[in-house]
């Protein structure tokens, strides 16, 4: 807000907002914003969850029928219902501004099908922002029937079938498994799972899961559900070729290229902790993911984290470091010692994958000088290639400026071109100008902001 | 949908000039795919997108619906009478 602001000027009507006051406010509904609401409000804190989604469970969880979620998340989803936890779904934070002295930290958020601006003020805030894919820029990966791999996962979740259609699967990570067994169970015909990382370090990743058989053995009934389609180790997709759709891909294994093709093509590279709301309230942040101490507290006061924003993990870490935020954040002295156990054993297993599953340095050079970078503002890498950082790409070029406010384009440069993350400005996501007008009381001390010498 | 009619309950949306009978409870983005629509936006340049990410993040899914521009149809679901609108160019394209 600038000190412009003219005194004389009065909206005529004022933007409504409804105004909630709570004890804890958590956002995120996914495992960690599940297990951190339900036990807050279990400790007889008044509890609001904030979650983007049209129902709880995040995107691990992501369901259109209770039936079809397994048993530990069904147990989880009544744990919720029956505490008197307030649940809104179906919005976007905004907006977070952190308590001044005692005072609230403030929650702006706006629903995605309008209505009133919805303003929280807490005592406590949970954040459980989850992860998004990492996507590599490749030519051609603009191309509709390009998607992410936990992309066609949140999609075939949501309704979609991809029947019949001819998918090739190329990233990295465990979540392959799943997704082509999903595909495949949709009707889909896997033709190609591309694995990029080596079959050596794979190998030694699935001996280290001895220790954890139930994991090995659900790889296996995965790897069971698509037994017809090749499952390639140091494999990686080059380029996709199409007109107004995918029809294509080149497919690498080193010196030896071939075309394959296909209707759609399920491309991603591991998993990016969403820091942007606790870089907003001014969270430290190391190494991508959020800092958090034995509480899962951060360094904010009254601001705690949990689940994959904090290093990505998996769902039962994410569990547990809900639990126990929703304890702290609800006034517990000292985290449960089970839970601190088990969350150090989780913690193991997911430095290992991460350590497996690496991105190789041939992915770095996959984009082409033409090649967009930017899907929001259509930038090609040439133009931002020689720059320094993300905010002279930002400034030369509107890379990062756009709709997703850099979420997919800085993920991939921090990869391709090394640079460090950008900064988070609020508003996080693209917002009406009613939202802000009704959030500015909330916000901006307009009366301070206002220069007296210009009346 | 492609001919047999979807099993369940179900709700009628208008998507650009077609009406279709799809699920009830699916997602707007998961709607338009089923009925094999590719550009869902037009992007600054004029390219085709669809979806990417499928959890809210990236926007390159964003149609009209109901007449507001710019919603990210992997967030919202279908509802009776729903109307949506796809390939509009991007706002700041000239």
């Amino acid at each position: 807000m600038t000190s412009t602001v003219d005194a004389s000027v009065r909206i005529a009507t004022p933007p409504a907002a409804a105004h909630l006051t709570t004890d804890v406010v958590v956002i995120g509904g996914g495992p960690a914003g599940m297990a951190a609401t339900a036990r807050a409000a279990e400790a007889g804190r008044r509890v609001v969850l904030l979650d983007e989604g049209p129902n709880v469970g995040g995107q691990i969880w992501r369901h259109r029928a209770r039936a079809s979620l397994g048993a530990e998340a069904r147990r989880w989803l009544d744990r919720l219902s029956r505490s008197p936890a307030e649940v809104y779904h179906g919005l976007a934070v905004v907006d977070i501004v952190p308590s001044v002295g005692d005072g609230p930290i403030t929650v702006v958020a706006e629903r995605h099908r309008g209505g009133p601006v919805d303003i929280v003020h807490a005592g406590a805030l949970v954040l459980a922002t989850g992860a998004r894919e990492r996507f590599l820029p490749f030519p051609g990966w603009t191309l509709p029937g390009v998607i992410g791999i936990g992309g066609a996962q949140a999609m075939v979740k949501q309704g979609a079938s991809f029947a019949r259609r001819r998918v090739v699967i190329a990233g990295t990570g465990p979540l392959m498994l799943p997704v082509a067994a999903t595909l495949s169970a949709a009707g889909a015909r896997v033709v190609l799972v591309a694995e990029q990382a080596r079959a050596s370090a794979v190998r030694d990743f699935a001996l280290s899961l001895l220790w954890h058989p139930e994991t090995l053995a659900q790889a296996a009934l995965y790897r069971l559900a698509f037994l017809r389609s090749p499952y390639e180790f140091d494999t990686w997709v080059t380029e996709a070729t199409g007109r107004d759709r995918v029809e294509a891909v080149m497919v690498s294994a080193g010196r030896r290229t071939r075309r394959v093709s296909c209707d759609l093509v399920c491309t991603g590279y591991g998993l990016v902790p969403n820091v942007e709301l606790p870089r907003l309230v001014g969270c430290a942040v190391a190494e991508g993911a959020v800092v958090v101490n034995e509480q899962q507290a951060t360094s904010v006061p009254g601001v705690f984290a949990a689940g994959e924003v904090t290093g990505v993990g998996g769902v039962s870490l994410a569990l547990v470091e809900g639990e126990i935020a929703g304890a702290a954040a609800a006034g517990a002295v000292r985290p449960d010692s089970a839970l601190v156990r088990r969350r150090a054993a989780l913690r193991g297993v997911a430095a290992s994958l991460e350590r497996t599953f690496a991105p190789r340095a041939e992915l770095r050079s996959l984009a082409r000088d033409d090649t967009i970078i930017c899907r929001c503002e259509d930038v090609r890498l040439a133009s931002v290639a020689r720059l320094a950082s993300s905010r002279q790409a930002k400034l030369y070029s509107r890379a990062g400026m756009g709709a997703c406010q850099g979420r997919v384009c800085g993920s991939a440069l921090e990869f391709v071109l090394g640079w460090a993350p950008g900064t988070v400005r609020p508003p996080a996501e693209p917002a009406r100008l009613s939202t802000l007008a009704a959030a500015v009381p909330s916000t901006v001390d307009i009366a301070a902001s206002t220069p007296t010498s210009g009346h | 949908m492609s001919g047999t009619p979807p099993a369940g309950p179900t709700v009628t949306i208008h998507a650009d000039d077609r009406t279709a009978r799809v699920p009830a409870g699916i997602s707007v983005a998961a709607a338009l795919l089923e009925l094999g629509v590719g550009a869902f936006r037009r992007s600054v340049s004029g390219e085709a997108r669809g979806p990417l990410c499928g959890m809210g993040t990236c926007h390159e899914c964003r149609v009209t619906i109901d007449g507001t521009a710019h919603r990210r149809s992997c967030l919202i679901l279908v509802a009776e009478g729903m109307r949506i609108e796809t390939g509009a160019p991007s706002e700041i394209a000239s």
